[in-house]
């Protein structure tokens, strides 16, 4: 049996609201589904399992609050016997004031047993069928007026949702959950810093041909030639990609790249897109954009605020030239840029204009140093040299 | 299309593209990213939008055009948009 | 845009008759009162000064009589319009229809066929009392081998009968007999023929779907407008065929809607409603949100005062009453 426990999203989070959960016991789990929506500082969240199975018993209730690591769901493989009717219901924090989740049930009968719900009241086909296919456990709906549960009772079971934006995010808890994190950055990583002004007028010549050949729904942003760089960049200097986990560094085996992404009316968020070295430039775009709308649109997945392993913070146009940024722990480094504008370089002994770009590295000096910072810098200059090799 | 006819057609194809921009007011050559909190991600699907809506491809040359409303308006009378 | 004109339901009926009359040699009408008097409820004014008494025939005081002739008639290749006044008097005839009409197509193993119009009047709401104002639709429906419609709008009135015509069974046509004045809006020219084999959506909507048919429409429609104004969006569908039902039409608004009330001015027990609810839980059952309700005549004899008939009958406050059921609202 395989214990799904309630996973960390965040480096100061120590506990989360259940929500929802979107599969029911009995119900087959592949890794990678979407098992439950959580609820931290950082709004709701969708978390995933990572092992194939049957969900085989859901131990802790919508509403409820579960510090990280607690068990929350129980899986079991294949071939496996189901587990004991009712598990033991789990220990839990004080209950979560009113979460945005259904309403608690009268009777508090542990969800694993839904061939037989106690149901006190009349449920219509078309609300059965409803909640099945959102997930909701019917004995969790309060039904109407009149004792019925119909449509409109499952529709009002507040789930997070594109259509419903960012509501479920409250600002000033994110800004909370940034404070702590960037309080924690500050006390305990030793940051130092590198930057570098590097000449990017072949990369922006590069793109405006590119984009020049293509429609508009088709062309690239900067960033993403600029994310492609530094993910090769990376691969030469590993010591700028991974965790610093109990004392000690846990190089990633891919460049799982935070992506900074502010948020309108403010809240910053730098959820990752994952082996960022293996994709082309056109899903790199595809995968920017779609990340950008779900952040805007307060749909995230776990995966994406906990797998991070380096973290890259483009101020964008308009800004300052540099930026010099605090590590999300635990990763071990970060990456700023400024702005793009046309300043004035030497060459051969002349001074001319060019398209500039200030690359700044912040590294965590337990693990890296300046020197490999450096290393990292210059590499990232070669390869923007030659904009069409990437 | 009259001018006015235009100008509705712009905004809303930025609210579409930016729903948390619904009800504000357009200022008319305020450029959008100093209006409002748009940056180039935003930007780049307004264009994507209004070359959906109009059929009309937006060289990347031509952005800085369409950095107002009533920049927008004039490139697409421009372009000869007339639905 | 094509243009339209204003024309009684009344009007419709007497303009489709004289079309039928003067493309088809083989149409005649006959029934009590069509000729002299112009019939019961002024359909065929004029018409035998038009046509003649060959072809508008006054019959005697005797539905059995009369109906057996025309289904003779139309055994003998001509295509007879049998005006039957009221389905209160069909009653006599019911022998005649079911028996014959209704049999001889399969009864001869296909060598004879009976392409019968039966024309009949139907309904309350006129104070006609007990004996004159029944609801048989469902009656006809449950018959297999005739085809039964009812048009419930000025331009059904005036396009059914010359599809009706066409159609070698017989094909029963029912009028409910509050519509003859109602005003309606028919085509300026062209094809004014329509089908009989679907259901017409009258008014699009998407919290409840009313079901219904002939007289009873305009109430439904009256009944979602009130509704419309406290946000409660009805979908109005007008069957216009009995026999068969376009279940499609039904089931595909049910499943959007989720909620079904269908207003039938039959009674309730054993009715067309019945019917319809049947196969709605058939079809539909999962796609509900309540169950499904019907509006229909109180199970007594049809009163003669005007504050008891209303009463007895199905009326835009009850409908009313009947969708916010569903809803639960």
């Amino acid at each position: 049996m395989i214990e799904f426990r309630m996973p960390s999203l965040g480096a100061d989070m120590d506990a989360g609201t259940l929500v929802e959960w979107l599969k029911k016991p009995g119900d087959p789990v592949r890794r990678g589904d979407i098992i439950a929506v959580v609820e931290t500082q950082k709004g709701a969240i969708e978390i995933e399992v990572f092992d194939d199975g049957v969900l085989d018993a859901t131990l802790a209730k919508p509403g409820e609050k579960v510090p990280v690591g607690h068990v929350i769901a129980t899986i079991r493989r294949i071939d496996e016997a189901p587990g004991r009717a009712g598990g033991a219901p789990l220990a839990t924090v004080e209950p979560a004031k009113a979460a945005p989740a259904a309403t608690t049930p009268k009777e508090a009968a542990p969800l694993s047993r839904p061939e037989i719900p106690t149901l006190h009241s009349a449920v219509t086909p078309a609300a059965r069928r409803r909640a099945a296919e959102l997930g909701i456990d019917l004995t969790a709906i309060k039904p109407g007026s009149d004792g019925v549960v119909g449509l409109e009772q499952v529709e009002a079971v507040k789930r997070p949702g594109p259509e419903r934006g960012p509501a479920g995010i409250s600002f000033e808890e994110m800004r909370k959950a940034i404070a702590a994190a960037m309080a924690k950055s500050h006390r305990e990583i030793p940051h130092y810093y590198v930057s570098s002004m590097i000449d990017v007028s072949p990369l922006i010549a590069w793109l405006e041909a590119e984009n020049a050949r293509r429609l508009v729904p088709a062309r690239l942003l900067y960033a993403v030639p600029l994310i492609r760089a530094l993910a090769l960049a990376l691969a030469k200097t590993p010591e700028l990609n991974g965790h610093y986990i109990d004392e000690r560094f846990v190089p990633a085996e891919h460049v799982n790249m935070g992506i900074a992404i502010a948020m309108r009316g403010g809240g910053l968020i730098a959820p990752a897109i994952c082996k960022v070295e293996t994709l082309s430039m056109d899903l790199l775009m595809d995968k920017l954009r779609d990340l950008v709308a779900r952040v805007r649109g307060g749909r995230l997945r776990s995966s994406e605020l906990s797998e991070g392993t380096v973290t890259f913070s483009n101020l964008g146009e308009e800004t300052a030239d540099e930026v010099l940024p605090l590590i999300y722990p635990p990763q071990v480094a970060i990456i700023g840029c400024g702005k793009i504008a046309e300043r004035p370089w030497v060459s051969e002994g002349k001074v001319i204009v060019r398209r500039t770009l200030t690359v700044s590295v912040a590294g965590d000096h337990r693990v890296n140093d300046g020197r490999r910072a450096a290393q990292f810098l210059s590499r990232l200059e070669q390869l923007l040299r030659s904009p069409a090799t990437l | 299309m009259t001018d006015a006819e235009l100008a509705e057609l712009v905004k809303s194809t930025l609210i579409k593209v930016a729903p948390d921009l619904e009800g504000e007011v357009f200022a008319a050559d305020k450029v959008f990213r100093e209006q409002f909190e748009v940056d180039s991600m935003d930007l780049l699907n307004f264009f994507i939008a209004l070359h959906q809506a109009t059929g009309i491809d937006i060289p990347e040359r031509d952005y800085g055009k369409l950095e107002t409303l009533s920049g927008c308006v004039a490139y697409l009378k421009a372009k000869g948009y007339e639905q | 845009m094509t243009k339209t004109r204003n024309i009684t339901y009344r009007d419709a009926v007497r303009e489709a008759l004289i079309e039928a009359l003067e493309r088809d040699p083989r149409v005649f009408l006959m029934g009590e009162d069509v000729g002299r008097y112009g019939g019961a409820y002024a359909c065929s004014k004029g018409l035998l000064g038009k046509f003649g008494e060959e072809r508008i025939r006054d019959t005697p005081l005797s539905e059995l009589g009369f109906v057996g002739a025309g289904i003779g008639a139309a055994l003998g290749g001509m295509r007879p319009i049998v005006e039957i006044m009221t389905v209160n008097f069909s009653l006599l005839a019911l022998d005649q229809i079911v028996n014959n009409a209704a049999t001889l197509r399969h009864m001869s193993g296909g060598q004879l066929s009976v392409p019968i119009v039966i024309r009949m009047a139907t309904g309350a709401g006129r104070q006609l009392a007990a004996q004159h104002s029944h609801s048989f639709e469902c009656w006809y429906a449950h018959v297999p081998g005739i085809r039964v419609v009812a048009p419930a709008t000025v331009a059904d009135a005036r396009g059914m009968l010359s599809t009706a015509l066409l159609d070698p069974d017989p094909v029963i046509i029912f009028e409910h007999a509050t519509l003859y004045n109602d005003e309606g809006e028919v085509a300026a020219k062209g094809d004014l023929d329509v089908d009989l084999d679907k259901a017409a959506t009258r008014r699009p909507g998407n919290d409840a779907t009313l079901i219904t048919y002939g007289g009873s429409l305009k109430k439904c429609l009256a009944a979602a407008e009130a509704l419309a104004a406290d946000g409660i969006s009805c979908e109005v569908i007008d069957l216009r065929t009995l026999r068969p039902l376009d279940d499609a039409a039904i089931m595909a608004s049910v499943r959007r809607t989720h909620r079904a009330v269908i207003v039938d001015e039959g009674w309730r027990s054993g009715s067309l409603a019945a019917e319809i609810s049947a196969r709605i839980m058939e079809q539909a059952l999962y796609d509900l949100d309540a169950p499904v309700a019907r509006v229909c005549s109180a199970e007594v004899p049809i009163p003669y005062p005007r504050h008891l008939e209303i009463a007895a009958t199905p009326q835009p406050e009850t409908i009313i009453g009947a969708v916010r059921g569903v809803l639960r609202r």
